[in-house]
């Protein structure tokens, strides 16, 4: 897939759509009740100090991610 | 046998959360996403001052308040935000225990009508729970100005539910949900909420596990939704059911899961 990242290589400031979600389990279900079904169109807003988490658009809300559970989010770069 | 909250139809369970229990009070739930304003239209209820503030995890444990309307008392609790009601964490597990184990006599969730996709995920999960769900579409004066328009006659027909459109900082929209409410109540409205049906694979486990369920815990909770939550292994609803449930009936339950 051309342009494929994880959620944590977004840069602050662009977008993404989510292709899938390989996180498993319960972490897999919160990911997907936060919005982070594919198809969603994900923005990379803000960066703590520290580099992590890493706080993102979510279909009109903005939530926070650590690495560990954004890094199981496959996204595509908008072209 | 004496007389049991059972026989008077007020479930057992629910003066383990330090609610009055009475004949002539209801008791009402706001859920909702977090950031949906349900401190908002709990104040504008009530009449109180609960603290109010614009950001999320603010109403950690829920608060409670009352209100009379045409002669009837009514206990509003409002519960943490959650984006789910999956128990991922203690707000969720709160909000989830009220719900099912203090049975409220109508659950309002309270949605962003400035985006409401995400905030529909939780309104399909505490519709998977109880019948009683009145979906109350609040910030509707910010939708407006964001020139959103909300069908609410089509959402209430998509859900099977009743809807309503409020912004709770002015009261438009509240006597409509009082009227809501207050029917739901009663009985005179029944939302006839429409569930989401999974895969044949799912829903045929859903059916074996489904009559077992029913032996062990009867109409107490809504059985398709405990097997659902079963199947996707979750201990925490287990962990729910020792504390407000005898013991024969988790050990039934723990049977059906193995």
């Amino acid at each position: 897939m051309a342009g494929s990242k994880t959620l944590n290589q977004l840069p602050v400031g662009s977008a993404a759509v989510v292709r899938r979600v390989n996180a498993g389990g319960i972490m897999q279900r919160r990911l997907l009740d936060l919005g982070l079904v594919p198809g969603t169109r994900v923005e990379a807003v803000g960066r703590s100090p520290l580099g992590d988490p890493i706080a993102y658009n979510i279909r009109g809300a903005v939530i926070a991610l650590r690495q560990e559970e954004s890094s199981l989010v496959l996204v595509e770069l908008e072209s | 046998m004496g007389l049991t909250y059972q026989s008077v139809g007020i479930p057992a369970t629910r003066e383990m959360f330090n609610v009055k229990v009475t004949d002539n009070r209801s008791v009402i739930a706001l859920a909702g996403n977090p950031n949906t304003g349900k401190s908002t239209l709990f104040n504008a209820l009530t009449g109180l001052r609960q603290h109010t503030g614009n950001w999320p995890g603010k109403t950690v444990l829920q608060s409670k308040g009352s209100f009379i309307y045409k002669g009837r008392e009514y206990t509003v609790v409002d519960l943490p935000g959650t984006y789910s009601l999956l128990a991922n964490s203690v707000e969720e597990q709160v909000a989830r225990d009220f719900i099912c184990f203090a049975k409220p006599d109508t659950t309002v969730v309270v949605v962003d009508a400035t985006c409401l996709e995400r905030n529909l995920n939780l309104v399909l999960q505490v519709m998977e729970i109880t019948e009683k769900v009145i979906v109350c579409v609040n910030l509707i004066d910010e939708a407006r100005r964001k020139k959103l328009n909300v069908d609410i006659q089509k959402l209430s027909e998509l859900l099977g539910i009743p809807a309503v459109a409020t912004a709770a900082c002015t009261g438009e929209g509240l006597p409509q949900l009082l009227d809501l409410i207050s029917q739901v109540v009663c009985g005179d409205l029944k939302p006839k909420p429409k569930l989401v049906h999974y895969s044949s694979e799912l829903e045929n486990a859903i059916s074996k596990l489904e009559p077992k369920i029913k032996e062990v815990l009867g109409a107490e909770l809504n059985s398709r939704w405990v097997a659902l939550r079963l199947l996707e292994g979750d201990k925490t609803l287990i962990e729910s059911l020792e504390k407000f449930y005898s013991q024969e009936m988790i050990k039934a339950t723990r049977e059906v899961l193995a």
